[in-house]
């Protein structure tokens, strides 16, 4: 007792001096009662019917008529950031729709859902498309009445065939119930909500991209400025939001924003879907808490990783566009923006691709290589030469058939890329030889000397030495006169 | 405005200027590619990338509009890093065949290269460099794609200016190609402007080709007489051949845009000249002395015994200012006023009259055109008869909503427009109210109406009294026509001499018109029909090619093309502008006024001017405009009126029904020179006849020795 009050004496009057110490909290293991899909695996009646009797639609006219200054400020004090990858607070990007004297403007005004899900390893739009529509359509309803939108377009991959018929579905069980139309919800206030199938391009889910592909164009991304508040789908102010951040909204509004802050550490507020694929033992989408670590979420969801934590190579934790992280800093991340962030990763979209021992590491960056060269739009410059050339370095580098100052070079023209293009597919392109560079480096060079002991030198480009001919003089910028590796 | 501060330098712009033209401004070079000053911002290239403070990343300085109180770092480390990689990647697929490069020399991304590249190459990738098959895009443009760094001026270009929506993009990522989508050729008279659009060799002249290198070529800047535009161009040139003609930046009237005549008709003055003086003799040609062919034109003269209007002067679409006047002033000294031009009822007094300059002036100005908010086009084709100008309806269209509304032929216009009918009458009835129709409703009630009248009218047996309905209707709504910053009614000439014949008078008197000739003078007449010269007349032909004109000669006397003389030219607008001489005359030719200086001493009537000054001096009296210039005089609203009440006093109401004869019936080949143009005549063939221009693309030679095959 005396030892406790001590210790409290202690700190209080270490207080003055410093923070208090927080009180450690342990995150993940949502539980059943706070999950806000709960459909998420289409084992009930995704329909309006199953719908509604999960609470869905329930008082969606109250919200409605609580304003958009009401329903903005709900978001912002939520904590919620934009679940498509980046990690905007959605708040504050749905205040910009409303900016002082908004209401003179005569141009109708959109919301545009994001359900181009391309990114490879991310399957949770798909899901909750497939499980619990009626959460995105009421999402849009409750989104588009904060940013006072006129309408909402939901941008669909066009590889999501079953996803888009259902969802069409939905729109139509929901215009024909009233509770999107001219009288949504019987509130009075009009709402549209239209399906634009995609033709299968990545790019398409950049959101100036998206828009330009809405509009009958080329999926291109536009410069910014103008954002897309300003100008965007045909000239009009629009928002563009991932599937996850506008079907989590009406729930956020009903149980209180202080319930959906309450989940995850500071700033990385609520519950996130996280669709766990690779080397584990259950693969699965699954719903839980904002900064539960990572090996809690793969041992309690996925049956842990193959073989063991101790079998575990890396993990991409955001999907194909984030470095790759090895086993010791799996070990300690945590889920969230914040803390992968500080791990040199990013949280992305959540789609986490596990790795183990078996993976050839550096043909899996490769093949993520090959993608960004494939998806790349070919509008700029760095991203557009870039990405092929980075791609055939990383072809040559799963055999090892090059120089080991290579390395050093591929990290440079990935820095070269990385912040210069119009739009994040370079940086996503650079991102995962980074990391590939930045942990796997001795895999690396393993194979280049394994490579050069077989074949001798390797000039830079893959060109072998020995293919050239004697009688033709080599340029000193070659590498040719790097003597190789000694035999073993 | 919006104050910045570049390199330390602080600078002021107007709010929404873009950041390559403040740092532009402050004096900083900013390497560019995709940016072009008159096209839309693509912001591809990433080139332009510069420093921003508190920016995370470099932004692209052309897509970047300049904000208040940033502060621009152009030639920091972090901006010549991200240049220098961007350099790379562009070099990276970029073929080194600079040595056998059209472009080698006036190529930016060797400049710019040189500047802002690294020193050497890392790129050896065993994959090798890009490869992308050329496309053909007709007898101009050379393409030669593996060359291009897909910075997309030219499909821009083709979007925006030229109205040529079939030009764009396909593929993606490193696939990505510059093409006609479907293999077409590119259709559009303003085509050759891609060429100097485009910042690297992938597009080039495809006439030009290997001929010369820029560092090889005297460039003489002067005007074009090819039409009425007066457009602003540049003659580059080897020895004694002009090499190619490129554009002028003049905001006024070309922008920086020629027509594709302008820029490959010089081909044509190679071809088909007249170099020496020649004299019929039977039914040939023989080369004569100068003296011996002047005292032949003289005697000519005295023998025809031709008096006062039976000596008829004709002069075609490429006569000098110079010449018409030292022609005009002979004629009227030997008691004649009998001057007519080679058009159609071009030896009759022209509809409008000329004493009044607005009546058949453009006078609403090139720049203006665009400002417009309904036109109508009556007897014009304004693609085929001022396609610079023409692009500055496109522009109207695409940014000012200007609708269009069309009374003659129909033709293939770049922007959407209302056809409303083809003969005389239905100007009357449009005029009038009688019209019902989207179009006429806007025109009625438009701010900036715009009335651009065409050479057919003037053309056309009822013209006097269209122009007396047109005028009569601008005088109705004078307050929507004629303010003190609008002027709605426009003539469009069509040929390089006729603003100016009209300002010196160039035309035939009432009683002239009816006279036969005895004696006929054609000053660079090539376009008039065959009847108008009687058959027992001496015909004098003065002019560089041997054309239609040469052939009912009796004296051929050489002149000089217009690259090759220094002499005025008037345009549409009434913009004096002085060509100069890019070349020597070839062979024996003469400037076209001492010609007539000479035979006006033989005549025993010398001309009172002895040097071009001289001339000059004269033009000066009889208009000081036709001297001031590169400046436009524009007629005063007042004395527009004027000339518009003389007009509809003239006409009785229009009831012909005779359609407008379009006076173009294609736009390559309209005169001597481009008649002469290889170039042009596999223009004809590709984009009016529709032949597969691969076929145009072997040497004439060869194409005829097929033929005969």
């Amino acid at each position: 007792m005396l030892n406790r009050v001590q210790k409290s004496v202690l700190r209080s009057a270490r207080s003055f001096a410093s923070v208090s110490e927080p009180p450690v909290r342990g995150y993940g293991g949502l539980k059943d009662q706070d999950r806000i899909f709960t459909n998420l695996y289409d084992r009930h009646d995704f329909s309006l019917k199953g719908a509604m009797s999960r609470g869905d639609w329930h008082k969606t006219k109250e919200i409605v008529l609580k304003g958009d200054q009401y329903l903005i400020q709900a978001v912002k004090d939520s904590g919620l950031r934009g679940r498509g990858g980046a990690g905007f607070p959605s708040g504050l990007k749905w205040s910009f729709m409303n900016k002082p004297g908004w209401d003179k403007d005569s141009r109708p005004r959109y919301l545009v859902v994001n359900a181009d899900e391309g990114e490879p390893g991310t399957c949770k739009d798909r899901e909750i498309m497939r499980g619990d529509p009626h959460k995105l359509i009421e999402g849009c309803l409750v989104a588009g009445r904060a940013m006072n939108a006129s309408a909402s377009y939901i941008y669909i991959r066009g590889e999501f065939y079953h996803e888009a018929v259902r969802l069409q579905q939905a729109i139509d069980e929901a215009y024909k119930a009233g509770l999107i139309g001219e009288n949504a919800c019987g509130s009075g206030y009009k709402f549209d909500v239209f399906i634009h199938r995609g033709a299968g391009a990545y790019i398409c889910g950049e959101e100036t991209a998206l828009i330009e592909s809405i509009e009958g164009k080329q999926g291109k991304p536009r410069l910014k400025p103008p954002f897309p508040a300003d100008v965007g789908v045909f000239g009009c102010p629009t928002t563009v939001a991932n599937v996850e951040t506008v079907a989590v909204v009406p729930t956020i509004v009903r149980r209180g924003p202080s319930w959906f802050d309450s989940f995850g550490r500071d700033r990385n507020s609520g519950t996130k879907l996280f669709a766990i694929s690779g080397h584990v033992n259950n693969p699965c989408v699954v719903e839980e808490e904002m900064s539960v670590p990572l090996k809690e979420l793969i041992e309690r969801h996925c049956g842990g990783v193959k073989g063991g934590w101790q079998n575990l190579q890396g993990i991409v934790p955001g999907g194909a566009s984030v470095p790759v992280i090895p086993r010791d800093v799996c070990t300690d991340v945590l889920m969230d923006f914040d803390s992968l962030k500080d791990a040199q990763t990013s949280l992305g979209t959540g789609a986490i691709i596990v790795m183990d021992q078996s993976t050839d590491m550096v043909k899996a960056i490769s093949r993520f290589a090959k993608f960004y060269k494939h998806e790349s739009c070919g509008q700029c410059t760095p991203c557009r030469e870039g990405t092929s050339w980075m791609y055939n370095m990383m072809n040559r580098f799963e055999n090892g058939q090059a120089a080991n100052r290579e390395i050093d070079m591929l990290v440079e023209l990935s820095k070269q890329i990385e912040g210069h293009t119009i739009c994040a597919l370079g940086d996503a392109a650079a991102w995962p030889i980074q990391g590939l560079v930045r942990h796997f480096r001795p895999q690396m060079e393993q194979r280049i000397k394994e490579f050069q002991r077989e074949n001798g030198v390797v000039m830079y480009g893959g060109k072998l030495l020995k293919d050239h001919n004697p009688n033709i003089a080599i340029p000193d910028n070659r590498g040719a006169s790097i003597p190789p590796p000694a035999a073993a | 405005m919006v104050k910045l501060t570049v390199d330390g330098k602080e600078v002021e712009v107007p709010q929404g200027t873009a950041l390559i033209q403040a740092c532009e401004l402050a004096g900083a070079t900013i390497p560019r590619f995709c940016y072009h000053d008159r096209l839309a911002i693509a912001g591809n290239c990433r080139m332009c990338l510069v420093e921003v403070e508190r920016a995370p990343k470099p932004v692209a300085s052309c897509a970047m509009p300049a904000m208040p109180g940033s502060n621009v770092f152009t030639n920091s480390e972090r901006t010549n890093k991200a240049r220098e990689g961007v350099m790379e990647f562009l070099l990276a697929n970029h073929p080194l065949d600079c040595p056998i490069c059209d472009q080698g020399g006036e190529c930016d991304l060797q400049d710019q290269s040189m500047r802002y590249g690294s020193d050497r190459s890392r790129f050896f990738e065993v994959t090798g460099k890009r490869a992308v098959e050329n496309k053909d895009f007709g007898p101009l443009v050379k393409t030669s794609m593996n060359r291009c760094i897909q910075c997309t001026r030219c499909v821009r270009f083709a979007n925006e200016v030229a109205g040529v929506e079939e030009l764009g993009t396909t593929g993606r990522g490193n696939d990505l190609e510059i093409g006609t989508y479907v293999q077409k050729t590119l259709d559009s008279e303003l085509s050759g402007n891609i060429v100097d659009l485009c910042p690297v060799g992938a597009l080039t002249s495809k006439p030009y080709a290997f001929t010369a290198r820029p560092w090889e070529l005297k460039s003489t800047e002067t005007v074009d007489a090819l039409d009425a535009v007066g457009s602003n161009i540049r003659v580059d040139s080897r020895g004694h051949e002009v090499m190619r003609i490129q554009p002028r930046v003049n905001d006024d009237v070309n922008e920086e845009w020629i027509s594709d005549r302008t820029r490959y008709a010089c081909d044509g003055l190679k071809y088909q000249r007249l170099t020496n003086p020649l004299i019929r003799v039977g039914d040939r040609f023989q080369s004569a002395s100068w003296p011996g062919a002047i005292a032949t034109v003289a005697d000519g003269l005295s023998k025809s015994g031709a008096k006062g209007d039976e000596i008829q002067a004709i002069a075609g679409s490429l006569a000098d200012t110079e010449s018409l006047v030292a022609l005009k002033d002979l004629l009227n000294k030997l008691g004649s006023e009998n001057t007519a031009l080679d058009t159609k009822r071009g030896t009759a007094p022209p509809a409008h009259g000329v004493d009044h300059r607005s009546n058949y002036l453009y006078n609403n100005t090139i720049p203006a055109s665009e400002e417009a908010d309904a036109v109508l086009f009556v007897g014009t084709n304004p693609r085929h008869e001022a396609a610079v100008i023409n692009s500055r309806f496109r522009k109207g269209y695409l940014h000012n909503n200007t609708d269009f509304g069309v009374i003659g032929d129909k033709f293939d216009a770049i922007y959407d427009y209302e056809h409303i009918g083809v003969d005389a009458k239905t100007v009357g009835d449009f005029l009038s109210g009688g019209v019902k129709s989207p179009f006429a409703d806007k025109f009625m009630k438009a701010k900036k109406p715009l009335i651009v009248v065409g050479s057919a009218v003037t053309e056309h047996d009822d013209g006097q009294s269209v122009y007396a309905a047109i005028a009569k209707h601008v005088e109705a709504n004078k307050d929507r026509f004629l303010t003190e910053e609008w002027n709605g009614f426009s003539t469009l000439q069509r040929a390089a001499s006729h603003t100016a014949a009209y300002d010196v008078g160039f035309v035939p008197s009432q009683q002239a018109e009816s006279t036969k000739a005895k004696f006929v003078y054609l000053l660079n007449a090539d376009d008039f029909d065959a009847q108008v010269i009687p058959r027992d007349a001496f015909v004098v032909y003065q002019g560089h090619h041997g054309d239609h004109g040469a052939q009912f000669a009796d004296v051929v006397l050489p002149g000089v093309a217009y690259t090759e003389k220094g002499t005025t030219w008037i345009n549409t607008e009434g913009r004096a502008q002085l060509g100069r001489a890019a070349i020597s005359a070839p062979g024996a030719s003469r400037e076209d006024w001492k010609i007539i200086k000479a035979l006006s001493e033989l005549v025993g009537k010398p001309l009172p001017y002895e040097d071009v000054i001289g001339v000059r001096d004269r033009l000066w009296e009889i208009s000081p405009a036709l001297t001031r210039y590169d400046e436009l005089e524009s007629p005063s609203a007042a004395s527009v009126g004027l000339g518009l009440a003389e007009m509809a006093k003239k006409g009785t109401p229009v009831t012909s029904t005779k359609a407008f004869v379009k006076p173009l019936e294609n736009f390559y080949q309209t005169d001597p020179i481009s008649r002469a143009s290889v170039t042009m005549a596999n223009c004809v063939k590709s984009f009016v006849k529709g032949v597969n221009s691969e076929e145009t693309a072997v040497p004439p030679a060869e194409t005829q020795a097929q033929k005969h095959a």
